[in-house]
């Protein structure tokens, strides 16, 4: 700690940051542009100028960059000083000068970081008279929106997209005051994260596409914090409504997962909420079609199924703890599915195993950022968790970091950073099958069969702590290489092992737990980190359940008469076979879901349950953290959250079958989460991942919109000019209007929008930290379950290495291994409902070692039947395997199999 | 005529690799890889960007916003000869304007224009280091200095007979 | 004529005979201070030599080149990759000094190389030279070749375990690659715009290794000085400054062009003796000293002598050296319009107020010179002077440079800017620079 002194006023502040980043946290106004608290200072605007002195006696100072000049003790600086301000505003003036003052019909408008800071600076007189230059705009893709004109040149763009998301498709083109950001012809952006670009540019030049067709400015909206449900990952987010239509989703911070930057899938998924695929009433079979009948129909039909014999329950991995956990009641622990596959549901228990007993650390993704030896083992993360492949591509930059600092150059001067790390060595390892977006800049990548990669794992793990099991009979280059990598990983401070379930091999993940655990002996620091398929993988995990192989054996046994199945396709895990058996040998299939799935054509009931938007509850993310979402669009009834269709379900049982009579009663959402609490006691922290419905701040509710919310009485005018009252949720602690509580200091899961005085864009956020980057003022969001405090306590006990190494993979001759192809858009389920991330999905392809593609096309006979694939040579790709994407070719293709590839009959092979 | 080949002549997708090889990092060769096929070709083209990009190992967005960055390096096409008239100071003092209007009106083209049978592209120049003998310019490569409306006539003439 | 003892850098140019071999260099004196360095004299012993002959950078900066490479980590060529780069290109408006060096006496430019290269332990030399300068460029080539093929380059050199060798890199043109830190990205490939400082090029350079940028005429003075010792070199000057510097004149003097002259000469000499000069009918209205990116001094400051402090003392620099003559036939408002229009138009683009100011300062010189000025245009000029001028409110000093003749222009042609505005035209008959050759 340290003081400068700001205008006269003694200011405690950090010695780390620079002065732009002091003032701001001293709650000064300073305007500034190409800072950002990610991305660093690189001093291009000259927005942030300030008068420095030199000491108290120095009454001339000089006039510095705030960005680009440290902190340092006795700094006497004035930000109200008059050549400063006359300073900052020319800077202004000068970004206006070509800018086209387009705010009416601009998308940015209102939450335009410009506007702000022009506000801000004073400049409201237009003194350039000349012509303004003019740009063409292009088409970037599904995404986002190119309006060049409004550019200001602040650079943001191209080094967020490139430096810190490694995208190259993006670059600067041009020069002085002709420079244009864009790609070299229109198209596609194809970084995972280019959505990014709408909150990084601080003015309209990106804005949200798919947002545009529904548009509305920020203050016609409703925000409510939410959690991303395309991936276990668990980012943050901000989702905005008006008339009861989902617009969009922003990123929402949190400081330890997804700071300030969300995935594209993340960001553009939510499509699937509106979409005609929708289901809005239930629907009843009546001789063979499905019709559209009122709710009370639905229960009565309901109670008459259920009359008829046994209720087995399918819980999902993509439904809320709250809903997996009603139904978990309604039908009984012995009733009870989890909705997963044996192989899936064994891959999640072992991954919460393994992580609850994992001596070392579980690091966060921020923690991540700073692992300083990275081995990521037999998983594609960028496709499969992509906000966690950006945070270790992050990890990468550690050495140069250090190199900063022995040349004294502190760590967010970035460009200068990156000139001195420009030869840093990465310390990432990725040893997957096929390339992944991370081999660009990892030190070393490893091309295997997942066994392969499984074995080498345990070699390594050997290699560091004698006791774990060893790999016999690795050929010599493997030993080789596993003698290094274990002496780069025990040579760190904080290395971090990363696998997961994408090749459903619980050997992987054993391996990686065994390396975590065998470098945790020596330096505690040393984290594990599992990827888990869905949002709600882990919580489902912690309830625990029956897996559907046990479901099918019931149900071929004539035992179940009604199978409620909640927000899961089954046709994504069972086979069309099996479907067909299940629908053959339940007589009532009771499906509640939001969309339109492939299952729905066998059920006899479908009940249309609230989309993550609609209603409020709890995700458990991979890293065990148990987040809220909440509500935000008031859908019409019958529409509503799963665990009141549950307890719907049970009212309308006559007599009810079993003690349920708690269920019949919770009458909000904070009592699903205390009966949650009794019946889970490992999942009983949940109730705290967010203050609970009743909170208030100075007895008020919390405001869902700003304060200058407009319009509310117009929304409906043309059908009547009575205003019509908000509507109210008894989920959350949020009015639905502008009427509520709402400032910088409310807990940080309640944040719905972020915005401060003279700071309307996502840039107020700085004004919700006490320090910029760091945690939100008031307080975090979420509550981690598997907290690494459980097993302190314990006596230190030898670590129990797995012992089963598996055998090295053999090519066969007549069959290959066909690896699920994870994609980034397309094997995630509701994204895939999305029109712009539609767009945005690839047709499938089969992948084959580059030595092996002799045929443009090829016939693979998955258990679903043949399938004519196009192929795609996969440079390094091992021999005797094949890569097909999942759940696009053959739907329920997720996990591996071996199974015969052939040529196309009547087609040669390629000359 | 400035046809772009494709994909580039082998040799010189060799020289670009060399030219790469020396450098500690492959794309430490963009500008001088991008004027070798500008010498051969006159400009660079789309297609020649991206094989460039490939052999260099980055993105044609990137080398492109290398390309588009320099006054030397063209990205569209231009006549079999180029005469940059220098525009800088010293020259301007010596007459370079009516010099420049002299052989717009000779040439029928403005500034940055190619005369219509192709002959001839005129572009400014800033200050190309021949001051001490202003009006000075550069045709193709070749330095002329205190050049004259009578001087530059003479020139054109031999240019436009030239291939 | 100044003897050819005291023009070490020009004696073995005869354009005449064209640029000596390594042989007729050697026999000129040339390679002499190779020998003896890497004979017999340590690194640190080359640095001290040349701070101690208060050589000063020939770039513009005038920065001491000795004390510059005394920021370069130590350790040995062979342990550390590290840089040593020659700066030429010269694309300063008026400026035609290196090129005369380069064409005439590229051997001399490639023994400072290695003399340099030596004194600081880099083992990869690099000529950055702009794209018009072709037959310098085919000549350099030349001289390196054979340079390296009699093994003044290469592994090893005279079996003193040194080794260092050159290549060239040929620009496309942008004057602000000259600047040392947009010069290192333009080597990296990438667009050319200026790094922040730290880390200073000599820590954290091209590609993050130490780097040395200096300027090709400073590079040539260090044969002679390592030859003939710092204090014969401190003896060249006739002030403060030591050693020769290349003046130049272009403008309407009788006869512009360029001369080796002991640094501190007088202006009015360099312009009378050597420049011969104003051509009949025409008379010194003001100049620029050194190059576009100076400030004015008019006819009154003639006596200043041509060294660092001398020039600052009468309100401008030394830059180049190479003066830019303003006649009194010659409008001044288009002259700065001129000069101003190459700023804009070379701004990298990377800093708002030069990027969006100096286009704006252009367009305001366009209108007053062109009779549609306004009275308030001389408000926005001056602001633009004030806003742009000083140090540190731009990235990096294209934008303060740019505005040296703007700012020193408004005072000592504030009548001119009057009457432009006041009259709807340009004064001066058909404009400035209206004359088609002399
Ligand atoms: C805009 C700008 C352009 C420059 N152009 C050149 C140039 O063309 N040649 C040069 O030697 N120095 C140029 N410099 C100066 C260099 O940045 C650097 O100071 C010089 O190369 C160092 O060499 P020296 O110490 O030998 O002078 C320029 C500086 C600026 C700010
Ligand atoms: S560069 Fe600029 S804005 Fe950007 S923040 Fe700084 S100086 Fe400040
Ligand atoms: S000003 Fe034209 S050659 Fe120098």
């Amino acid at each position: 700690m340290t003081t400068i002194r700001i205008d006269g006023r003694d200011c405690p502040t950090r010695s780390d940051i620079n002065l732009l980043q002091a003032c701001l946290e001293a709650g000064a106004n300073l305007p500034y542009f190409c800072w950002h608290p990610e991305l660093g200072s690189v001093g291009a605007c000259r927005q942030c100028a300030i008068k420095q002195f030199s000491g108290p006696d120095d009454r001339k100072g000089r006039i510095v960059m705030a960005c680009m000049t440290p902190v340092s003790e006795n700094t006497i600086i004035s930000i109200d000083d008059p050549e400063a301000r006359d300073f900052r505003a020319s800077v202004i003036e000068w970004m206006m000068v070509n800018h086209p003052h387009d705010c009416p019909v601009c998308e940015e408008g209102g939450e335009c970081h410009l506007q702000d800071m022009t506000v801000m600076t004073g400049h409201n007189t237009r003194r350039y008279r000349f012509t303004k230059r003019t740009h063409r705009n292009q088409d970037l893709g599904p995404f986002v929106k190119h309006e060049m004109n409004r550019c200001i040149a602040c650079y943001r763009c191209v080094r967020f997209y490139r430096d810190y998301a490694g995208g190259d498709d993006l670059a600067a083109f041009a020069s002085h005051d002709n420079v244009y950001f864009g790609r070299a012809e229109d198209g596609t952006l194809q970084n995972a994260f280019s959505g990014n670009l709408v909150e990084i540019c601080p003015t309209g030049v990106f804005t949200d596409k798919p947002f545009s067709t529904v548009y509305t400015r920020k203050w016609d909206m409703r925000g409510t914090p939410s959690v991303c449900v395309h991936c276990a990952v668990g980012c943050n987010t901000i989702v905005n409504a008006r008339e009861e239509t989902l617009r969009r989703v922003l990123n929402r911070y949190n400081t330890d997962i997804n700071r300030y930057v969300l995935c594209d899938r993340g960001r553009f998924g939510h499509g699937f909420v509106n979409a005609p695929t929708r289901i809005r009433t239930p629907l009843n079979t009546i001789d063979g079609q499905q019709v559209s009948v009122p709710m009370a129909d639905a229960l009565t039909a309901f109670a008459r199924m259920a009359a008829k014999g046994r209720i087995v329950g399918i819980a999902s991995p993509r439904a809320a703890l709250e809903t997996c956990f009603s139904l978990h009641t309604l039908v009984g622990p012995q009733h009870f599915a989890t909705g997963q596959t044996r192989h899936e549901q064994e891959c999640t228990e072992l991954a919460h195993a393994l992580l609850t007993r994992h001596p070392g650390a579980l690091p966060t993704l921020h923690e991540m950022e700073s692992a300083d030896a990275v081995l990521v083992l037999g998983e594609d993360v960028c496709a499969t968790a992509p906000r966690l492949g950006l945070s270790l591509r992050q990890s990468v930059r550690q050495a140069s970091f250090h190199t900063a600092d022995n040349a004294k150059v502190p760590r967010w001067m970035d460009a200068a950073v990156r000139t001195l790390g420009s030869e840093c060595p990465s310390a990432l390892h990725v040893m997957t099958p096929a390339p992944t977006d991370l081999d660009s800049v990892a030190a070393e990548t490893f091309r295997a069969a997942p066994d392969d990669i499984a074995r080498l794992g345990f070699a390594i793990a050997h290699e560091i702590d004698p006791s774990a099991t060893p790999v016999t009979d690795l050929a010599p280059d493997d030993a080789v290489r596993a003698t290094r990598i274990a002496h780069a990983l025990m040579a760190a401070r904080k290395p971090l092992i990363v696998s997961g379930m994408q090749y459903g091999s619980l050997a992987l993940m054993q391996a990686a737990s065994s390396i975590a655990a065998a470098l945790a002996r020596a330096t505690p620091a040393a984290g594990l980190s599992l990827v888990l398929p869905e949002c709600n993988s882990m919580g489902l995990a912690m309830i625990g359940g029956l897996p559907l192989e046990t479901v099918m054996e019931q149900a071929r046994a004539g035992e179940i008469s009604t199978l409620i199945i909640v927000e899961n396709d089954l046709t994504r895990d069972l086979s069309p076979a099996d479907v067909a058996e299940l629908v053959a040998a339940v007589p009532d299939i009771v499906v509640i879901d939001h969309t339109v799935t492939p299952l729905c054509h066998h059920a006899s009931l479908i009940l249309p349950v609230a989309a993550f938007s609609e209603c409020s509850g709890t995700l458990v993310s991979q890293e065990g953290r148990a987040q809220r979402f909440f509500q935000v669009v008031f859908p019409p009834a019958p529409i509503q959250a799963g665990w009141r269709w549950i307890q719907a379900l049970a009212r309308s049982l006559d007599p009810p079958p079993r003690p349920i009579t708690g269920l019949l009663g919770w009458r909000d959402l904070n009592e699903v989460l205390a009966a949650l609490a009794m019946a889970f006691p490992n999942l009983a922290q949940a109730a705290m991942a967010a203050p609970g419905a009743d909170y208030r701040i100075n007895g008020e509710k919390l405001r869902s919109q700003t304060y200058r919310a407009s319009g509310r009485t117009v929304i409906r005018s043309f059908i009547s000019v009575r205003d019509q009252p908000p509507p109210a949720s008894p989920d959350t602690p949020f009015s639905s209007s502008m009427e509520g509580a709402y400032g910088p200091e409310m807990p940080g899961a309640l944040v719905p929008t972020y915005q401060a005085p003279a700071w309307n864009s996502v840039q107020a956020l700085n004004r919700f930290q006490f320090e910029i980057g760091g945690p939100m003022r008031g307080g975090p969001s979420g509550i981690r379950l598997l907290s690494h405090a459980e097993h302190h306590d314990t006596e230190p006990h030898p670590y129990a290495y797995a012992t089963d190494i598996p055998a090295p993979y053999a090519p066969q001759a007549d069959a290959v291994l066909v690896l699920p192809d994870t994609r980034l858009f397309g094997s995630e389920e509701l994204s895939m409902f999305s029109p712009p991330i539609i767009a945005r999905s690839t047709a499938p392809m089969l992948g084959l070692p580059a030595s092996v593609t002799t045929s443009d096309r090829m016939v693979l006979h998955l258990e679903d039947g043949p399938h004519i694939l196009p192929v795609e040579p996969v440079p390094g790709l091992p021999a005797g395997i094949a890569l097909c994407p999942a759940h696009m070719v053959a739907r329920a293709f997720r996990f591996p199999r071996m199974a015969r590839l052939e040529t196309v009959p009547g087609e040669g092979e390629r000359s | 005529m400035w046809t772009a080949e494709y994909p580039l002549p082998a040799p010189m997708r060799a020289e670009i690799l060399a030219l790469a090889a020396q450098e500690l990092h492959p794309r430490g060769a963009s500008v001088a890889a991008l004027r070798l096929v500008q010498a051969r070709f006159g400009w660079v083209s789309t297609v020649h960007l991206r094989e460039v990009a490939d052999l260099l190992g980055i993105s044609a967005d990137d080398l492109d916003g290398v390309a588009t960055y320099f006054n030397l390096l063209f990205r569209r096409p231009v006549g079999r000869h180029v005469i940059m008239l220098c525009d800088s100071v010293s020259c301007w003092i010596m007459g370079r304007e009516p010099l420049c209007a002299h052989l717009c009106g000779k040439l029928d083209i403005r500034p940055g224009e190619t005369t219509a049978d192709n002959a001839i592209t005129l572009l400014p120049t800033v200050c190309i280091g021949h001051c001490d003998h202003a009006p000075a310019m550069l045709i193709d490569d070749t330095l002329h200095g205190d050049v004259t409306t009578a001087s530059l006539d003479q020139l054109i003439d031999t240019l436009r007979n030239t291939p | 004529m100044t003897p050819a003892s005291e023009r070490p850098l020009t004696a073995m140019i005869d354009p005449a005979a064209g640029p000596p071999d390594c042989a007729a260099y050697g026999r000129a004196g040339g390679w002499q201070a190779t020998r003896l360095a890497l004979g017999s004299l340590a690194p640190a012993e080359i640095i001290d030599m040349v701070t101690r002959s208060k050589l000063r950078g020939r770039g513009g900066a005038g920065f001491g080149t000795g004390q510059k490479w005394s920021f370069v980590p130590k350790e040995p060529a062979s342990e550390r990759r590290k840089y040593l780069i020659a700066n030429a290109d010269e694309m300063e408006p008026g400026t035609f000094k290196d090129r005369w060096l380069l064409e005439g006496n590229p051997l001399q430019l490639v023994e400072g190389m290695i003399l340099a290269a030596y004194g600081v332990q880099a083992g990869h030399g690099i000529v950055f030279l702009r794209g018009e300068y072709q037959e310098a460029c085919a000549r350099l080539h030349r001289a390196i070749g054979e340079a390296r093929q009699q093994g003044w380059l290469g592994e090893n050199i005279l079996g003193s375990g040194f080794s260092f060798d050159i290549h060239i890199h040929s620009s496309a043109g942008r004057y602000i690659c000259g600047e040392e830190t947009a010069l290192l990205t333009a080597l990296e490939g990438r667009r050319a715009t200026p790094r922040s400082k730290p880390p200073f090029p000599q820590t954290g350079g091209l590609w993050g290794a130490p780097s040395v940028v200096n300027n090709v005429e400073t590079l040539c003075n260090l044969p002679h000085i390592i030859a003939n010792g710092p204090e014969w070199f401190t003896g060249l000057g006739l002030g403060d400054d030591g050693g020769t510097k290349i003046y130049g004149v272009s403008g309407r003097v009788t006869k512009p062009g360029a001369w080796e002259l002991p640094i501190g000469t007088p202006l009015r000499q360099i312009i009378e003796d050597h420049a011969g000069g104003m051509r009949p009918g025409y008379q010194l209205r003001a100049l620029l000293p050194g190059g576009a990116s100076t400030a004015f001094i008019d006819a009154t400051a003639l006596d200043v002598a041509m060294d660092y402090g001398s020039v600052e003392k009468a309100g401008s620099r030394l830059g180049t050296g190479m003066a830019i003559i303003l006649d009194d036939r010659t409008c001044p408002i288009g002259m700065i319009r001129n000069l101003e229009h190459f700023f804009a138009q070379e701004s990298c683009g990377w800093c708002t107020p030069c990027r969006d100011g100096l286009p704006w300062v252009e367009r305001l010189l366009d209108a007053i010179e062109d009779g549609t000025g306004r009275d308030e245009d001389m408000d926005q000029l001056d602001r633009h002077a004030r806003m742009l001028g000083a140090p540190g409110r731009t990235f990096c000093a294209h934008a303060p440079g740019a505005m040296a003749p703007l700012a020193s222009g408004l005072k000592l042609f504030a009548a001119d800017f009057a009457a432009h505005i006041q009259q709807g035209r340009c004064p001066h008959q058909a404009g400035a620079g209206a004359g088609a050759g002399p």
